[in-house]
């Protein structure tokens, strides 16, 4: 599918969607309440068959955190990032591990560096960090830790 | 984390393999619950060896940061550096000149010969047999050489820049290069004599750790892992980079799923990568080695990902930038970190062997992982 | 000519000329047991540096070549290093049977050699059960394992144990089925009886199909037999870190290498002498002048040729399979080695009744 037929094919599954211009693919935003119901769609819908997650990250931008999912369909062979804006103090979203079992892993990474609270995954434990490290998060902006950073 | 080692509560015995284990390459830290010799689960605990190389990158330029990438899959060292280099190309429009495109190729493929040797070698000492690890450090020392040669290391090569490469191959390289492609080819036979046709080897490797396709695509695995449980997932010939869309070479694809399989995929890789630097090493084309760049990188407000296909899989390079000389945020998609998270559903049931045999083929590296 | 017999009718003569018979009879077994001790680790020593060098060899590589002539000390530095290193003992481990069980594995080791006929007429102890007592005593070895895995209190070596356990007495079977057929040709149990049965021709050469058999499915066993590559599955380090030693060091470590090397020694050995003719020089039929000059190589370089060929032969094993898994391995045991062995057995009795063999 092109990015306009995709435009309208998500428009059509989520209203709220929005659309990012610029970067090499086409850049939906969604609210953090309507991302789980629409990555099941995503996935599961024949014409759009998203069924390669290839990254899932998450960026901090002070006044508010953006999750970034990259998505992949090996059958249709289009791409598309979906973001969502998650609120600093309290960032919850749904977990989509059931859909994508990658996702499993790479949320708790998200949930570890950034301290964002996935809705329903199965087991939401440090993965990287060592024990103690909870609420401690270190790709935060804000995060400082004066022994081990470096400046230059 | 260590008070849960012991006995759970169905009586099964839970193991720790790891961090400090012959098996695991490195700091891979598994829990693993056993009933008898059968394995259960296992759960993975990262970070031994944590290094948060994406919190690193953010405080580095765009020339600096590069150079840290090298000690992530210290194994496929140039296609890491490439693959930094390929998105601040992109993010600055650099045209990369014809020969830094011919040598940057050449050197991934070399690299991912070393890679597949070392793992061939590191495989078989899992399965018990040491001596192939040996015979597989004779080919690779040879690539060691030329890469010493001409990039001054052997191991974190830092020679990929954004605009080409650091600087012109040594004037030896070429006749190395043919040399150790007649090497490799007298050699290679040795390889299946030793360990492909063993019949013990195959009962070991055969019907282990079988890998359907959805689950390969659902976890997110790449390269070997996922074409040999039959998806196509090449980036090389997906999304072409630099003159992979110029060299004739298969993408090799295996359907068997099981760790045999797997085996197969990366034997036969190494057979395609010599093709390919067959077709380069004598073409290189004349000119400069690296275009011409400002001296202070500054990526336009925006965000770019590239990415290359890695002895491992599809590593991904995600920067977020913000218009200054330093990224925003920086993302590193490792082939190693998907491929270890279907580990359990790979092992669950078989024995410890099996374990051992099916890891060994994910070609773990933990560094990789960890970041 | 130079033989050990002379040397050794030579120490009785000495002794019996100045003590009565009772303390020339505890001197004897004095020197005897000294012998032992200094056999045990002569052999240690040179196994250990043979293994080493035919790793090597088989690697591409030079192997120990720092200490002495060629490396050939390298194996004397080892074990002063293991010397002199603290023997640990586990926090969780049962003190006494931790501590024991290398000790049983060594004593095993040296109760084998005793019917074990070195050269011509040189032999500890010559029962008239030797066969018998070497099949009894070492499946005993398997208690140390045992005990040394439970003692320990670490799963790795509890693992290593039950893993041992299971494939030594599976394949003792098939090591007793493959001796059982030399002995149904020679209707002995006597290990010199067994040799001189083999003055004219080796029994792998007279014995047709059967003994061949029974000679490959023993090499087979007794591999298995002593936890060596491909079947080491109670070591195993890349899945049990080193199985049922993973708790030891320094000597207590060394006495589990020793008797290892030691009980490779010994099945080499019960296999020369067994299939190959023990110090019996190759004799073909009636072949007199052959035979003769045969007989000018000294009967101890027969034995110990043979017997370091074959220990060569379980060593290359090791450095070219990869290892079985657990499963694997006690199917290829019951499903294949014993009906083969059991089916091997009757070949060879019915060529043994019928007279068939040379």
């Amino acid at each position: 599918m092109t990015n306009e037929e995709l435009k309208s094919r998500i428009t059509a599954l989520n209203p709220g969607a929005t659309y990012e211009e610029g970067g090499e693919w086409l850049n939906v935003v969604v609210s953090p309440d309507s991302w789980a119901s629409l990555a099941a769609s995503l996935r599961n819908e024949k014409d759009l068959d998203f069924n390669y997650m290839f990254c899932l990250t998450c960026v901090d931008w002070k006044t508010h955190l953006t999750m970034v999912y990259h998505l992949f369909s090996f059958t249709h062979k289009h791409t598309i990032v979906v973001k969502a804006k998650l609120d600093t103090k309290q960032p919850v979203i749904g977990t989509v591990c059931d859909i994508w079992r990658t996702a499993e892993f790479l949320e708790r990474e998200v949930y570890e560096m950034f301290g964002v609270h996935f809705d329903k995954h199965p087991d939401l434990r440090l993965l990287i960090l060592p024990d103690g490290w909870e609420g401690k998060n270190p790709l935060r902006k804000d995060f400082e830790d004066p022994i081990n950073m470096i400046r230059l | 984390m260590f008070e849960e080692i012991g006995t759970n509560a169905e009586g099964d015995m839970m193991i720790n393999m790891g961090p400090q284990h012959p098996a695991t390459h490195g700091v891979l830290h598994l829990v693993i619950t056993l009933n008898g010799e059968t394995i259960k689960k296992v759960d993975p605990h990262l970070g031994y060896i944590h290094r948060s190389i994406e919190k690193m990158c953010e405080s580095l330029t765009y020339r600096q940061f590069i150079y840290v990438t090298s000690r992530m899959d210290y194994l496929s060292a140039h296609i890491n550096n490439h693959a930094c280099a390929m998105c601040v190309e992109k993010g600055m429009q650099i045209e990369v000149p014809g020969r830094a495109q011919y040598i940057r190729v050449i050197m991934d493929e070399l690299t991912r010969i070393a890679s597949h040797e070392l793992w061939w070698g590191a495989m078989s000492m899992d399965l018990g047999a040491f001596t192939p690890f040996f015979h597989s450090f004779r080919e690779r020392e040879t690539i060691n050489d030329i890469m010493e040669e001409t990039c001054g290391a052997r191991l974190t090569m830092n020679y990929m820049v954004p605009g080409g490469v650091m600087n012109d191959i040594h004037p030896n390289f070429q006749r190395r290069v043919k040399e150790f492609i007649q090497l490799y080819k007298r050699k290679i036979h040795e390889y299946d004599e030793l360990i492909t046709g063993n019949v013990i080897f195959q009962n070991r490797m055969k019907g282990v750790g079988v890998l359907t396709a959805e689950q390969v695509i659902s976890y997110g695995c790449t390269g070997p892992v996922a074409r040999g449980s039959g998806v196509s997932c090449d980036v090389r010939k997906w999304w072409p980079y630099e003159v992979y869309d110029k060299v004739e070479f298969n993408e090799v694809i295996e359907t068997g799923g099981d760790s045999f399989a797997r085996y197969l995929i990366r034997m036969k890789e190494m057979d395609q990568s010599i093709r390919i630097i067959e077709q380069l090493i004598d073409n290189i084309p004349d000119g400069d080695f690296q275009a011409k760049t400002k001296a202070v990188l500054k990526l336009p407000k925006g965000e770019f990902y590239s990415k290359v296909e890695t002895a491992r899989g599809e590593l991904g390079v995600y920067i977020v930038s913000e218009g200054g000389t330093t990224p925003y945020r920086i993302k590193f998609r490792s082939p190693g970190f998907s491929n270890l998270s279907i580990l359990h559903d790979m092992a669950k049931g078989g024995k410890i062997g099996d374990l051992i045999a099916s890891m060994g083929t994910l070609d773990l590296v933990i560094p990789d992982i960890d970041r | 000519m130079w033989s050990f017999s002379k040397i050794a009718d030579f120490i009785h003569e000495f002794l019996g000329s100045y003590l009565n018979s009772t303390w020339t009879m505890i001197a004897e077994m004095v020197i005897a047991g000294v012998a032992v001790i200094g056999l045990f680790a002569l052999l240690g020593l040179v196994l250990v540096i043979m293994e080493r060098k035919v790793s090597a060899w088989i690697q591409i590589r030079l192997g120990p070549n720092r200490v002495g002539p060629k490396g050939m000390l390298q194996s004397l530095a080892d074990t002063l290093k293991l010397l002199v290193k603290e023997a640990m003992t586990p926090g969780g481990a049962d003190k006494f049977l931790f501590n024991l069980a290398p000790y049983i594995a060594m004593i095993v080791a040296m109760l084998l050699m005793a019917p074990i006929a070195f050269a011509k007429d040189f032999q500890l102890w010559d029962l008239n059960i030797g066969v018998l007592y070497i099949t009894a005593v070492s499946s005993i070895s398997v208690i140390s394992i045992l005990m040394a895995g439970w003692a320990s209190n670490n799963k790795y070596s509890l693992l290593g144990a039950m893993r041992s356990g299971a494939q030594i007495v599976s394949y003792e079977l098939s090591a007793g089925l493959a001796i059982l057929t030399i002995i149904i040709f020679t209707g002995d149990l006597q290990v010199s009886e067994i040799i001189k049965s083999q003055a004219d021709g080796w029994w792998i050469f007279k014995g047709h199909v059967p003994a061949i058999v029974a000679f490959i499915i023993f090499i087979i066993a007794v591999t298995a037999e002593t936890n060596r590559a491909p079947f080491d599955l109670a070591e195993a380090e890349s899945e049990l870190t080193a199985g049922f030693h993973t708790e030891y060091s320094g000597m207590k470590f060394a006495l589990f290498f020793l008797a290892e090397y030691v009980n490779v020694f010994i099945v080499c050995a019960i296999g020369a002498t067994l299939f190959l003719g023990g110090w019996m020089p190759l004799h073909i039929g009636h072949w007199t002048g052959f035979n003769h000059v045969m007989d000018y190589i000294p009967s101890s370089m027969w034995f110990f040729g043979k017997t370091f060929f074959l220990i060569f032969v379980i060593m290359w094993f090791r450095w070219t399979f990869p290892r079985l898994r657990i499963d694997q391995l006690l199917n290829l045991e019951w499903k294949y080695l014993l009906p083969l062995s059991m089916l091997n057995i009757l070949l060879a009795t019915a060529i043994a009744i019928l007279g068939w063999h040379f």
